[in-house]
């Protein structure tokens, strides 16, 4: 199985053999504001789909992109193929005649051209093919549109791909329309269209997750024969670790926009490191009912995108969390407002005290709450700590000062934590700080 | 069944119950009108311009007699001829008001609702405007402003009227278009690397043009109703350019009120028949294309007849 080779040892051999190069990658969404602040023309709050991912994607092997629904790794595979504006960084890629080319500078034809090259399947088969056109000119739709063949000639390739992904005998389905087929037959369709220009690399976003169980495997295998028969590269996004593993040379594992852990199939799965890679593979499901795992699943929802948490934007949900996390403002509002849950009368004794709670939803590494007089406050929050001292939050504390009616708590500031190696893989967390000096993380 | 009936045909046809009914009615009417309009020369005993035969003025208000089916009118016209030949007019001035109207909102709304951003705001300002003023109104600022270039035939009336149903048709287009846009299959068309144009013509097209023709019938018994209101007023088309049913309708009204009602009777019987026969094969069409108003009538199941060769294979 092709994997990526050690990046330190092998650079030279690893740049020829590199298809994609990511670099920094991140595509942000501005979000509309309300009416007056669009009136003004004030600008709305970013929505990091993407934010600052870096990977290299060898020549014929299969990376899978793996993430809770809102990771970002679907506007990934779209901004690979130029189809989600680029905000910054760079994505490269080597053809195999024509060297380099930046995918994310292209615009307009110059971009449409690539399109021999990067290819696309899409999750919903039922929505990806025209309803009003027939599969014969679905399918043959990209040599027309590329001037790459008309007529018979156009005829023969449509056949000929329909053949590779096992609609035979052809004739039954090119003047079919897409409500005639079936999904599995769809998808198929669909991965027809998408090798007919004889691309390098395929983008499968979730090619499997709307189909029936008994087809996922059968297209699985129909892509992975096409690899070997076309010498494809895949991108495989999907949130099923399951079929990642069946499928894919290497995984990405990505949250809220960044990738928090890459590396060998094998290595993921049987050494897990990064808490939220350990959280998904605790998360699948254990067919048998004697072996009842312990799960310690990640608490609360995937936080909002606009707003990602300060430090490791894991770490509000993270079971292994440390002092070094960047615990903020927000996460000390949810503590309190949990603490608020455990008794009856709580609530009542100490809202007037703390006052209103609104403001913390700014991040910020300081925290200023409380009216009813700074020594009440510090008693709550005494009480708070004495329910759970093992809470890592108060491990991020610096210190905390009175300043007037209240007190100001003060948290240890923290970047993102970077990809660094530990084992055989990457992977972006505190509890793994850098193995090799030389490696700096800029 | 030994024709194959086209796909959308078949789809009214087998609507339930009493839509099926109104859509037959209506095209029966509309196809008798149609008749009239592609036969008029031969089944009109004059032309329309006519007042005289071989240098023998017709009567004037005569009343119906072998030579005079409908009898004449104060401008010595011969009504039934006034009458055929103004379904000619009627369906021409239709015809091609909600075709132009047609071609070009359909392609207005379409990029509208692709392009977005500021052309969107603009064509969308813009056809809100027009909409926002009495049709009538407006088909008569028109009538007035092409009566200067273009005459008072019928291509100046049936561009007044395309006018006033632009609108209709942008908004319809660019509001599916809209969330057409946002479809997977325009995704993968631009994965595949279509041109915008392309991703208009091949992709969008197809699937948002499905309600124009309810909206074209519809409209077509509208603009009928507005261009006999232009000629009443007489500001529609010239009596002598082409018979038209508006214009009749206001000369005779002065009869009427002195007692002789017939001369105005056939011109308001035209409108009101052909206007219900397009509004009924519209309503029709609405509620067999509609897939959220159409019902299915249950259908026999009928066995194919089995063959002497099957029999032998099997």
């Amino acid at each position: 199985m092709p994997t990526k080779p050690d990046t330190a040892t092998t650079e030279n051999r690893e740049r020829s053999a590199t298809v994609l190069d990511l670099d920094q990658l991140a595509v942000h969404f501005q979000l509309q504001g309300n009416a007056l602040s669009r009136l003004l023309g004030l600008k709305g709050r970013v929505v990091k789909a993407v934010d600052g991912v870096s990977l290299r994607l060898a020549r014929g092997e299969v990376l899978g992109v793996v993430g809770e629904s809102g990771s970002g790794k679907t506007t990934l595979g779209r901004a690979l193929l130029g189809l989600a504006p680029t905000s910054s960084g760079s994505i490269t890629y080597q053809s195999a005649d024509r060297g380099p080319r930046v995918v994310s500078e292209m615009r307009g034809a110059e971009l449409r051209g690539l399109r021999t090259d990067l290819q696309m399947v899409f999750q919903d088969p039922h929505a990806a093919l025209n309803p009003s056109m027939t599969i014969e000119e679905a399918v043959g739709h990209p040599l027309v549109i590329h001037g790459m063949a008309q007529g018979p000639e156009l005829k023969r390739r449509v056949e000929e791909a329909l053949d590779k992904v096992g609609l035979s005998p052809t004739e039954r389905f090119l003047t079919k329309l897409p409500s005639d087929l079936s999904g599995g037959q769809k998808q198929r369709a669909v991965i027809a269209r998408a090798i007919i220009l004889d691309p390098e690399v395929l983008v499968a976003d979730e090619p499997v997750s709307m189909l029936d169980m008994s087809v996922r495997a059968k297209i699985l295998q129909l892509m992975l024969d096409l690899k070997r028969d076309l010498g494809l590269t895949y991108v495989y996004i999907t949130h099923d670790l399951a079929t990642a593993k069946y499928f894919c040379d290497r995984i990405a594992i990505m949250y809220l926009g960044r990738v928090v852990e890459i590396g060998p199939t094998e290595e993921i799965f049987d050494h897990p490191r990064h808490p939220y890679t350990k959280a998904l593979l605790a998360a699948i499901p254990e067919p048998d009912p004697e072996k009842m795992l312990p799960r310690n699943l990640p608490r609360g929802e995937i936080p909002d995108a606009a707003e990602p948490p300060l430090g490791c934007s894991f770490h509000p949900r993270c079971p292994e969390a440390v002092r070094g996390c960047g615990w903020e403002s927000r996460d000390l509002r949810a503590l309190v407002e949990e603490h608020w849950t455990r008794s009856d009368t709580a609530f009542d004794d100490e809202q007037q005290i703390l006052g209103d709670l609104e403001h913390l939803d700014a991040p910020s590494t300081t925290a200023t709450l409380g009216s009813g007089g700074s020594s009440a406050v510090r008693g709550i929050l005494d009480r708070i700590k004495g329910e759970d001292p093992d809470e890592p939050l108060w491990s991020g504390v610096t210190s905390i000062e009175d300043t007037g009616p209240g007190v100001t708590v003060h948290f240890e500031k923290a970047g993102p934590p970077a990809l660094r190696r530990a084992g055989g893989v990457d992977v972006a967390c505190v509890l793994y700080p850098d193995e090799t000096s030389d490696r700096d993380e800029a | 069944m030994a024709v194959r009936m086209p796909h959308w045909f078949r789809q009214i046809w087998n609507t339930k119950g009493l839509s099926r009914w109104i859509f037959l009615v209506g095209l029966f009417i509309t196809l008798v009108f149609v008749v009239f309009a592609i036969f008029a020369p031969w089944i009109a005993p004059y032309h329309f311009n006519q007042t005289a035969v071989d240098g023998v003025k017709f009567p004037k208000l005569g009343s119906a007699s072998s030579d005079h089916w409908l009898g004449t009118n104060d401008q010595f016209y011969d009504i039934a001829s006034r009458m055929i030949w103004g379904a000619r007019t009627g369906l021409e001035v239709v015809v091609m008001s909600v075709a132009f109207a047609g071609v070009i909102g359909v392609p207005l709304g379409l990029l509208s609702g692709f392009v977005g951003g500021w052309i969107d705001r603009v064509l969308v300002f813009l056809m809100d405007a027009i909409y926002a003023f009495p049709s009538l109104l407006l088909a008569i600022v028109f009538a007035f402003l092409l009566k200067n270039t273009l005459g008072g035939g019928v291509v100046a009336a049936a561009l007044s009227l395309t006018a006033i149903y632009i609108p209709q048709y942008f908004r319809v287009v660019r509001n599916t278009t809209v969330s057409a846009r946002e479809a997977t299959y325009v995704e993968a068309a631009r994965a595949i690397g279509a041109p915008p144009l392309t991703i208009m013509r091949k992709y969008l097209f197809g699937n948002v043009v499905q309600s124009v023709p309810v909206l074209g019938t519809l409209n077509a018994a509208d603009a009928l109703g507005t261009l006999a209101a232009l000629g009443f007023l007489g500001l529609g088309i010239q009596p002598n350019e082409a018979s038209e049913w508006g214009y009749d309708l206001s000369r005779a009204l002065d009869d009427a009120q002195a007692g002789n009602w017939l001369p105005a009777f056939w011109p308001g019987l035209m409108i009101v028949l052909l206007i219900t026969g397009l509004t009924f094969v519209g309503e029709g069409l609405n509620e067999g294309i509609n897939p959220a108003l159409r019902r299915r009538r249950l259908q026999k199941v009928v066995f194919p007849a089995r063959t002497a060769g099957e029999e032998v294979s099997s």
